[in-house]
């Protein structure tokens, strides 16, 4: 436990003119783990990597890469490296010389450096097309070899920018599983930037979420979505249903809060009395039925393994209800009268 | 199928090829047929000269009256093969001088910030806005023995006799060079200014030096810059002729000089043609080779 983390950002900031795009974040990566910052376009995560891997100056902070101050610290001497939104890879060049690049500049013998490009293209399954440009490989191929020859140097870091952006939907997701086994074999710590927050849940161990420049939360997937300290990561993450109230009364880690036009919820959360707040009630964790909030069926998606079905709440505002298993249809005509319930331990207050 | 496009279609493909038959092709023939033919005192001043007034048979004595004599004094003459490797010495020359003067050039303003880069062009081209002879004579008020130049490096002290630089060698390549920089400038700059910036960062970030990125990544990428820059020079470079007749001395052998003196001179235009044919085969024929390999390499 007493082993120092292998990236330190403290209090890093980075403007651009009077645009503060990383706004004193703080955050730690420890060796070998898959950590991913996670944020709608325009949060600064991008410009958070560029800062680790010294493309940009921070104005104020310092980041530490295994304690050390990387500061003044020119890009190619840092210890990370990274895969490129757009891959960069070496049109002229062909794939082997394209892995071995980073190698070449490190000055290993020959016979060495081919035994690591076999390795590097076994390890991401490319083997025999070594000799093949870059121009004459698919998307998938070519997000290969980005990875390989961002690992070829063994590095402590690396850093992979969107890495599944330019795939298309059903390579996506193998290329998650992919990206996971190799970051297991190796050990290396990987930093993921996204946007798609079922990428970020399914890869990383932990997420950084960001917005304007800010860190909203770091935390396990699990965390982050049961547990989001704030309405935007709620909102971010998964589906969430938003009531806003007002506490009105607190204790043994619950809050009741009344709703507009006098319904009451109770849901779990510190608060005082009088604060306004939002409950945050994912659709799963909703039911219909019960004693609770009553609505009407707006309507209802079925989705072969589940049902939407949207409310309109006579007190106000449109819930979602995620219904798993059969159903009666007949119930969920638009219009139907419903009551919607929910278990406190599943609601969450949350800041307004 | 050729039948079912519309003519419209067919009009786009033909009408360059007409334009190069008409005005390349047919024009390159006729100097061809002058080349062989012999010099006379006569409107024009060559024979025979193809007509069909004595018929088909008329037309095929002349045709057999055409001979490669002018070609035989080329080779036999030394003085003409000595202008075509002076032409190709100084050509090549003030290519590789152009290259080196205009890739930092040309890389500078490809790197300056983009809103900068369309005025830095601008001014790399603008002496293109003064008549070409002008400027080559004001080459000659810097280079002469009193001029600017040798004036510059005495007061300064560098020297203390005037250098004779004009009617030289180099004084003609000093113009070539200085002439042609902006068609080398050009193609450099759009090869260069087009290169991902990810490249470079990527390479930076394997461990690559600004130097070993500038060598490994930068001047391969723009291979196809420096090749059309080089030819953008060395080509036109080869037949010059107001550079050398203005900056260049006696003694300064150029080819396109010398057809100058065949045509207008000695009026001989059969050597002057032959002089023009050989010029011509002595350009394409390694832009042809060039083109093979090219090819090759995209079909590999």
């Amino acid at each position: 436990m007493n082993k120092p983390p292998l990236i330190t950002l403290d209090s890093v900031t980075k403007r651009y003119g009077a645009v503060v795009a990383v706004d004193t974040v703080s955050l730690e990566i420890d060796a070998g783990a898959f950590f991913a910052l996670l944020g709608p376009s325009g949060c600064g995560k991008t410009t958070l990597m560029r800062l680790i891997a010294g493309f940009e100056t921070p104005d104020e902070g310092r980041i530490l890469i295994d304690g050390e101050d990387m500061a003044g610290v020119p890009p190619h001497l840092r210890p990370v490296n990274m895969m490129f939104q757009s891959y960069a890879l070496f049109p002229h060049m062909d794939v082997a010389s394209n892995i071995a690049f980073g190698l070449v500049q490190a000055r290993m013998p020959k016979p060495k450096i081919k035994a690591r490009v076999a390795d590097l293209l076994d390890l991401v399954q490319l083997k025999g097309f070594e000799a093949r440009k870059p121009d004459q490989l698919s998307g998938g191929q070519r997000q290969r070899v980005a990875l390989a020859r961002a690992l070829a140097r063994n590095p402590r870091l690396v850093l992979l920018d969107e890495p599944l952006a330019a795939l298309d939907k059903k390579l996506r997701e193998e290329t998650q599983f992919e990206l996971m086994r190799v970051q297991r074999e190796l050990g290396t710590a990987f930093l993921v930037v996204t946007h798609d927050q079922d990428e970020a849940m399914v890869m990383a161990q932990r997420i950084a979420v960001m917005r304007s420049g800010r860190i909203e939360q770091i935390g396990t997937p699990l965390m982050i979505y049961e547990e989001p300290a704030t309405r935007f990561v709620a909102g971010f993450i998964g589906d969430a249903n938003q009531l806003e109230g007002t506490v009105v009364e607190t204790g043994q880690g619950l809050c009741s809060v009344e709703l507009a036009k006098g319904a009451r919820v109770t849901a779990r959360g510190a608060s005082v009395n009088g604060a306004k707040v939002v409950v945050m009630v994912r659709p799963e964790h909703m039911q219909l039925g019960g004693a609770g909030l009553p609505g009407l069926v707006l309507d209802c998606a079925y989705r072969g393994d589940m049902q939407m079905i949207r409310v309109e709440l006579l007190g106000g505002g449109i819930v979602r209800v995620a219904s798993f298993g059969v159903q009666a249809q007949a119930m969920l005509q638009r219009g139907s009268q419903v009551m919607v319930s929910f278990a406190p331990q599943f609601a969450r207050v949350l800041p307004s | 199928m050729s039948q079912t496009r519309p003519i419209s279609e067919r009009l786009i493909f033909w009408l360059p090829f007409a334009w190069l038959v008409l005005f390349f092709l047919v024009p390159f023939l006729i100097v061809v047929k002058i080349s062989l033919s012999q010099a006379a005192l006569s409107q024009p001043p060559y024979e025979p000269v193809l007509t069909m007034v004595d018929g088909w048979d008329g037309l095929l004595s002349k045709l057999a009256g055409l001979s490669l004599t002018s070609y035989d004094l080329l080779i036999e003459d030394g003085l003409y093969l000595a202008a075509y490797a002076s032409s190709l010495r100084l050509a090549a020359l003030a290519t590789c001088l152009t290259l080196l003067i205009g890739y930092p050039l040309a890389y500078a303003i490809a790197r300056a910030p983009v809103g900068w880069r369309a005025s830095l062009l601008l001014l790399a081209v603008a002496p293109f806005w003064t008549s070409f002879l002008i400027r080559v004579y004001a080459w000659i008020a810097i280079l002469k023995d009193e001029g600017l130049l040798n004036w510059a490096l005495m007061t300064v002290g560098i020297i203390s006799e005037p250098l004779q630089i004009m009617a030289s060698d180099t004084a003609v390549l000093i113009g070539i060079t200085y002439a042609y920089l902006p068609f080398m400038v050009l193609p450099l700059y759009s090869s260069i200014e087009r290169q991902p910036v990810a490249l470079r960062e990527a390479a930076a970030d394997l461990g690559a030096s600004p130097w070993s990125i500038f060598w490994r990544i930068t001047v391969p990428l723009s291979r196809a810059g420096i090749v059309a820059g080089c030819l953008l020079v060395f080509i036109p470079a080869i037949g010059e002729f107001v550079i050398p007749d203005l900056l260049g001395g006696s003694q300064t052998l150029m080819i396109g000089k010398s057809l100058w003196v065949e045509f207008f001179d000695n009026r001989d235009w059969p050597m002057a043609s032959s002089v023009a044919v050989v010029l011509l085969i002595l350009l394409v024929l390694p832009m042809a080779l060039y083109e093979r390999a090219q090819m090759a390499q995209v079909r590999s």
